[in-house]
């Protein structure tokens, strides 16, 4: 699938042209302002329709084409097929013309269907209805027809069709419901506000005749950022003007929920919308081994070159005189001899280059296409990377990437879906250092509530059963969770569970709903909040009010919450929940170590804790509170600092009441998976949106960190204390100390790092001095790197995007792997080397825009050390082996130039050159490529070092590649000069015995081709028969098939006059050779010193310098097959015998 | 993608526990799909391939020796005639040559043959700097004229440019190869101890490829009478007599006569020798030429000094293996002994390297 339109659509937009201005206004419903207010500037804005497709009927042959020849090795072809079509070359044109032809036309295909569906699909979202409001009444329209300014009316389960303003909702205090899970992968419930001055217009007349415009901010790709201004034009009065924020933005791709209806003006349309820009353009991702052979491929393309021009030069010092040029018995023709001599020059070159062209094969794209194609039905094949419960097993998007999973440095994962389950445990609850523990769960379902509290101490004191009290009290009272009435058929399910018809709750927290939930399974149940009245229905069936005063909401800086309450006792009471760290410096009263002892422990079990304090303020304090509150809340200058300040004075003096530990599940073997990863040499990062305390629990849990880990914090917190320069600086001398000082010392500081997103941008923003920038950024990646694991917390998804971007630009150039659930994980997935989505709870976004969908963490154990490795392993040996075995089959022919005059005449017959790469070598190679196992599956899973034998593109480095070609150039050496001095001035006769005439007779030089051919196909299978670890009986099948083959289709060539051709040069060669006793010897005696130095260099290298992955091969039990029962029993023999 | 994006949304709140709209069956447990197969799993260790090694050196080193003894048996006598020495008694024919002398010049080279030549003589003519191999050279025929096809025979094909066609008469056989055919005539003669010159008799059928006799090359129209069948086509430019006119014997005439197609079967180097005459032996008694003084009497047609080439005749036996070639033998020997040599050499390693890695692999 393709964003690139996409992508210019949004750079065309964005890319600050200069008919954009900062901001835009809006005209709901394309109302003109008053003439006095403003002038009236009609701005043009994309309409909401969405294109992703890529061509269109007209442009597809043209376009499709020009792509396909973009690529330079269709091009490359294409530029051989025309020179020999033009020029007087070698060989015909049909050997490389058919190839191409079908190439291209197979791939225009499969695109032009994918464009098709592309088509489809955008279709579908377009025209997707919309219920618009105009001339007071609603219109149902099409989703590509909405425009800015639109006003549009969306009931409940509906999904945005756009970024709106909320204007007002059925609800009476202009709040409305959504989720957004599809945006950003929180399923939780938000609230979004309506400005209070537009919250009346509540139906369609109304809402018609309100006048209004809305200034805001240009798109921006952040979901949680948004600024403007509502001007509201009522008559004969001045505008109110009223500031908007991100709490009255709906986003497309939200759902309401909860809400009967809203009435909301479109903001931003189309490409516009902040879900659009959140889609990065889904790039062709490139792996590795793509990038090494296309390296490869220029040096080839080097070598071809220069063998052309070298071979050119030579053959016009040769030809100097007239009698070698044009010796008596072979004359030019009369045309040929008046061409100019560099027209001449330059037609040889050409020649030479049609040549010498098979040395980059068209096949080997086929192959190793075909190769990435089959062998991805491995991964969807797999039987342990499916899931019982989900149905699913791994899915393969993109084949193109197969070889990039064994190469992997970098792993990114998403925390919530991703490491965890995304399901929200009460576990326990310390009040005082007692400890009570719900026991009555049963598959995550509550049972009735009437199950009772397991007390460990169970010795009431007044003063305890007061804390106590107290303790629950708080947690049922202390949160922002809404209740929800049952009405959906979910809940009416859930209801059923539960026994009775109830309600349930819904929070933007889901820790919050399991704690609340936990306190309804310890017997005080949260009924509601009626009147600024919540409910409780305590142990005893009693129902308790307390009003509600005041919420002092969470924040990640304080990393707490409180509410002020006042019983029916007429007590005002402050109760605080928050991480341990902002509670206890706070707290002067209470069980404080106990408790401390308690929640440390829950914290490296990977549950999160939250602390419970609470104050009880007397009527004098209470009006003061209230009077700093309210003096913050209406300021209108600094009003976030000023509340902060105000909390701070507030929330003081604290009584201790007790703390609760709420899990997140992790996924089955998450923790197993990670160590694995981290065995392998792969370095695991967690990007997540969640809270720092949360994902470090968790990152506890998985066994990212542990109990050593020294963690380096980089977080907003701290920035704040000191400027990030220093922090930077502080981090870095730590981590540059501990290495230098882990040269001496055997046992070495593992260190994490936690980040979170503001710091983040602070550290990636270009800051004025452009120095400074690339130097923290540098910092920042020193440190990382350094770091065994890094938490990234707070993060958007395109902030996840930057980081994998960061990290794959940096200087090493590490691939890397992102894994999610989400659809706030898309961007990171695209944005990484392999993307691998989750099936998971959020939606199936997330899997639809990998490369590879997995339904557990946990199998991408399997996908990165089994499938992974085995396939790099293959396409490694695939790409070399593909050109060794073109070295091997075209060297001999430049160095036939030498002995012709350089005129280009082959060596091997037209049938021969075609059909080398396609039919005679191809198989084997494909085969093995698909099957080689150089080691057993168990073997790579039980031991994930032997990942690191593979890293960093080791079986594809120049050393490599070097010793492949020279092994080529040798061979070839071999071949031709073997053939040669069989030939050299000596009767190479038959003898002819096997023939009716007792004769000697001559070869000519097809003879010497086939021969040198022959050898060539039977030593460069061999080769690969050497290199084959893994011989299943498909391999021995294609293997001495491919070679049958070739002896069987050389009898068949020879041995007719083909009436089609216009030549007869093979008749009967190939038979004559195979009468002549010497020419057998000959073919196994070459054969024989071909393959004599690699399998030397083989054995020496396993015996003097085995790597991980040789001495896992020897030590394997040799209990395979009775086959190999033969080899094992020689193999004995040897070692008992020396 | 962006726009199934919106489908997603549908999935994520339908969560039906049988896995939503995709239905993904479950994968079958075969040993192919989960990659099981049994198979035999080689390593190329030390201990493997000592065996190998001592094996292929025990074969080939007799197998080479074998194969050097017979080469030094063949007996091979090489002169050249090239005649571009002063003293050479073709000096003088080939510094007078020209191709439209109508007489022929003749020179005689006289040599003695140290040893009897036992078995069946094979005669070769051997040139030196020709470049048979030539692409514009080699492909420089037309292969259905010279099958006989009488359409080819009066229109030659295109390859044969510029030896096709002779003042509009097509030329036949056409091409460069046909066109430059070696038509020196060598004859020998036994010196008696006497005195008496003895002309021995060469066998001129049963030289070519028996399939290239009978199946690639054929005479064109099935008529009998060659002149009649070659009407309409001219000789080729360098030629002296009309292809029909190569022999008298009508089984070794036209486009099936045995120096023709030998000559038409191109040479893989430079430097090459093509089987000229067969000397039959006679009976068991005598030598096929006995040791003693010869005559080689040339017609000396072939002008090889323009392209400072040489012209050789060869006489040798044959034995089960070919002719005289001792490369082979020698390879075979070296290849033999190297690999002798390598096993040697693993079994060392082998037995020094060896126990230390199983130590180091205990651990593992």
């Amino acid at each position: 699938m393709d964003f690139s339109v996409l992508r210019n659509l949004i750079s065309r937009y964005c890319a600050g042209e200069e008919y954009w201005v900062d901001s835009r206004t809006v005209y709901i419903g394309h109302k003109e302002p008053p003439p006095a207010a403003e002038a009236y500037i009609p701005q043009r804005y994309p309409d909401n329709r969405i294109v992703s497709s890529k061509y269109t009927l007209w442009n597809f042959i043209p376009k499709n084409l020009f792509e396909q020849f973009r690529r330079i090795a269709n091009f490359y072809f294409l530029l051989i097929f025309l020179v020999q079509l033009i020029i007087d070359t070698p060989t015909s044109p049909v050997t490389s013309g058919l190839p191409l032809f079908f190439v291209i036309t197979v791939t225009a295909i499969k695109q032009g269907y994918e464009d098709w569906l592309r088509h489809k699909a955008d279709c579908s979202i377009n025209e997707c209805p919309v219920d618009m409001v105009q001339q007071g009444t609603v219109v149902r329209t099409q989703s590509s027809k909405l425009r800015v300014g639109d006003v549009v009316m969306v009931r409940e389960d509906e999904t945005f069709p756009c970024d709106l303003l909320l204007l007002s909702s059925s609800h009476d205090d202009g709040t409305c419901y959504v989720t957004t899970t599809s945006l950003d992968g929180e399923s939780s419930h938000k609230t979004y506000y309506a400005v209070p001055d537009t919250m009346d217009f509540k139906t369609e007349q109304k809402v018609d005749s309100l006048h209004a415009t809305i200034e805001c901010e240009q798109p921006q790709p952040d979901l949680y950022k948004f600024v403007g201004r509502i001007n509201i034009y009522k008559e004969r009065e001045d505008p109110i003007a009223r500031s908007l924020g991100a709490e009255n933005l709906l986003l497309r791709g939200a759902t309401l929920k909860n809400t009967e209806h809203i009435y909301a003006v479109a903001i931003y349309t189309g490409m516009d919308t902040k879900m659009a820009l959140n889609y990065q353009s889904k790039s062709q991702k490139r792996s590795a081994v793509e990038k090494s052979m296309n390296a490869f491929l220029i040096v080839y393309l080097c070598i071809l070159i220069s063998k052309a021009v070298i071979n050119t030069v030579l053959k016009y010092a040769w030809q100097w005189s007239v009698d070698r040029d044009e010796p008596w018995y072979n004359h030019r023709t009369e045309i040929d001899r008046e061409r100019h001599v560099v027209i001449r020059a330059f037609t040889d070159f050409l020649a030479f280059m049609v040549l010498f062209n098979y040395i980059i094969p068209v096949s080997m794209y086929v192959t190793v296409e075909m190769q990435k194609f089959l062998g991805s039905y491995f991964i969807a094949w797999d039987k342990d990377m499916y899931d019982e419960e989900l149905g699913v097993g791994a899915q393969v998007n993109t084949s193109d990437l197969n070889e990039e999973l064994g190469q992997v440095e970098y792993v990114f994962t998403d925390k919530t879906g991703t490491l965890t389950e995304n399901n929200m445990e009460f576990i326990e609850c310390c009040v005082d250092g007692h400890v009570y523990i719900p026991h009555a769960i049963c598959n995550g379902q509550i049972l009735s509530a009437a199950s009772s509290i397991d007390m460990i101490d169970s010795s009431p004191g007044g003063y305890r059963r007061e804390h106590e009290d107290l303790f629950f009290r708080a947690l049922c009272l202390c949160h922002t969770v809404q209740v929800k009435e049952e009405e959906t058929v979910d809940s009416i399910k859930r209801g059923i569970h539960l026994g009775k018809p109830t309600s349930f709750y819904i929070s933007s927290s889901p820790d919050e709903v399991a704690l609340v939930e936990g306190m309804k399974r310890l017997g005080y149940t949260y009924l509601r909040l009626k009147d600024s009245h919540m409910e409780i229905l305590n142990k005893d069936d009693e129902i308790e009010r307390f009003e509600l005063l005041h919420v002092l909401n969470f924040d990640s800086v304080r990393r707490r919450m409180s509410v002020i309450v006042k019983s029916s006792s007429g007590e005002y009471l402050l109760f605080c929940k928050g991480a341990d760290t902002s509670i206890f410096p706070r707290v002067v009263s209470g069980k404080v170590e106990q408790v401390r002892a308690r929640v440390e422990q829950n914290a490296v079990e990977g549950l999160r804790t939250l602390c419970v304090a609470y104050r009880s303020l007397s009527p004098v304090e209470y009006e003061e509170t209230c009077h700093q509150l309210d003096d913050a809340k209406l300021a209108l200058q600094d009003r976030e600092q000023r509340l902060a300040q105000a909390y701070d004075l507030i929330e003081r003096d604290f009584t201790l009441l007790g703390a609760t530990a709420v899990e997140d599940r992790l996924q089955e073997k998450a923790a197993d998976t990670i160590e694995s990863l981290q065995k392998a040499g792969m370095k695991v990062w967690v990007l997540t949106g969640d809270k720092m305390e949360t994902a470090a629990a968790t990152c506890y849990a998985s066994k990212l960190f542990r109990r050593s880990t020294q963690i380096l914090e980089l977080t907003k917190k701290r920035t704040e204390e000191q400027s990030l320069h220093d922090v930077l600086f502080d981090l870095s001398r730590t981590v540059l100390r501990q290495r230098t000082l882990s040269g001496l010392s055997v046992e070495c500081q593992d260190y994490g790092l936690i980040i979170d997103g503001a710091t983040l941008s602070a550290v990636l923003k270009p800051s004025p001095e452009s120095s400074g920038s690339g130097n923290y950024r540098e910092i920042f990646l020193e440190i990382s790197r350094n770091c065994s694991a890094v938490l990234c917390c707070r993060m958007a998804p395109l902030q996840k995007a930057q980081i994998v971007k960061l990290i794959k630009a940096s200087k090493e150039h590490p691939i890397t792997l992102a894994i999610g659930d989400g659809a706030n994980d898309v961007s990171m997935i695209l944005e990484a080397h392999v993307g691998i989505g989750i099936m998971g709870k959020e939606g199936r976004q997330a899997a639809r825009n990998s490369d590879y969908a997995i339904p557990k963490f946990k199998h991408l154990k399997k996908m990165l050390l089994v499938h992974g490795h085995l396939y790099y392993v293959r396409i490694a040996e695939l790409v070399q082996y593909f050109f060794y075995k073109n070295v091997c089959f075209i060297f001999p022919q430049f160095l036939y130039q030498f002995f012709c005059g350089f005129s280009q005449q082959p060596l091997y017959d037209t049938a021969y050159l075609t059909l080398y790469n396609i039919s005679f070598t191809s198989l084997p190679i494909l085969l093995y490529s698909l099957i080689e196992k150089h080691i057993s599956i168990e073997t790579l899973k039980r031991d994930p070092t032997l990942y690191r034998d593979v890293a960093k593109n080791s079986l594809l480095r120049w050393p490599v590649f070097l010793y492949w070609t020279c092994l080529g150039l040798f061979n070839a050496c071999i071949f031709f000069f073997g053939a040669y001095f069989l030939f050299d001035n000596t009767t190479f006769t038959s003898n002819g015995q096997l023939m009716t005439t007792n004769t000697q007779m001559m070869f000519g030089n097809w003879t010497f081709g086939t021969l040198v051919f022959t050898v060539l196909v039977f030593t460069v299978t061999l080769k690969l028969a050497l290199d084959t670890h893994h011989w299943t009986w498909i391999n021995h099948f294609v293997i001495w098939g491919s070679l049958l083959f070739y002896v069987i289709f050389s009898l068949l060539w020879g041995g007719i006059i083909w009436p089609f051709l216009n030549y007869q040069r093979m008749y009967y060669v190939f038979m004559q050779m195979l009468s002549s006793g010497p020419a057998w010897l000959g073919i196994i005696l070459l054969i024989t010193i071909s393959l004599l130095p690699d399998v030397v260099k083989k054995v020496l290298c396993r015996t003097l310098w085995p790597t991980a992955t040789e001495r896992a091969q020897s030590n394997r039990p040799c209990l395979t097959v009775e086959l190999s029962t033969i080899f094992v029993l020689t193999q004995s023999d040897n070692r008992l015998s020396f | 993608m962006m726009a199934s994006s919106y489908n997603a949304k549908e999935d994520g709140h339908v969560t039906v526990p049988g896995g939503g709209t995709i239905q993904n069956k479950k994968p079958d447990n075969t040993a192919f799909k989960q990659q099981r197969l049994p198979a035999w799993q080689p390593i190329l260790t030390a201990g493997t391939v000592l065996p190998a090694f001592f094996v292929i050196g025990l074969i080939f080193i007799p197998i080479g020796i074998g194969l050097y003894v017979t080469s030094n048996n063949i007996k091979e006598f090489e002169i050249d005639y090239t005649g571009t020495d002063m003293s050479s008694p073709c000096f003088n024919c080939s510094q007078s040559f020209s191709w439209n002398s109508t007489r022929p010049c003749t020179c005689a080279l006289p040599f003695s043959l140290e040893q009897p030549f036992e078995s069946n003589v094979f005669m070769y003519y051997g040139l030196s700097n020709f470049y048979q191999n030539h692409r514009r050279y080699v492909k420089s025929r037309d292969d259905s004229q010279l099958n006989g096809d009488t359409t080819s025979l009066m229109n030659p094909s295109k390859e044969c440019e510029p030896y096709a066609r002779n003042e509009k008469m097509p030329i036949a056989p056409c091409g460069a190869i046909a066109n430059s055919m070696f038509n020196d005539t060598l004859d020998l003669y036994y010196i008696d101890p006497n005195g008496t010159r003895i002309q021995i008799p060469l066998m001129k059928k049963g030289i070519a490829w028996w399939t290239d006799k009978h199946v690639k090359f054929r005479n064109p129209g099935g008529n009998p009478n060659l002149t009649s069948a070659f009407q309409g086509t001219t000789k080729p430019i360098n030629w002296r007599k009309p292809v029909y006119e190569l022999d008298t014997d009508a089984e070794n005439n036209g486009f099936i006569n045995e120096d023709f197609i030998v000559w038409m079967r191109t040479a893989a180097l430079p430097t090459f020798r093509k089987l000229y005459r067969i000397i039959q032996k006679k009976n068991n008694m005598t030598p096929t030429l006995p040791r003693g003084n010869y005559t080689l009497e040339v017609t000396y047609n072939y002008p090889v000094r323009s392209f400072e080439g040489r012209k050789r005749v060869i006489l040798s036996t044959i034995s089960w293996m070919g002719g005289k070639n001792p490369f082979l033998g020698i390879a075979y020997i070296t290849v033999g002994s190297v690999c002798f040599f390598l096993g040697v050499v693993l079994l060392i390693i082998h037995h020094k390297y060896g126990s230390r890695n199983n130590t180091a692999d205990i651990p593992n």
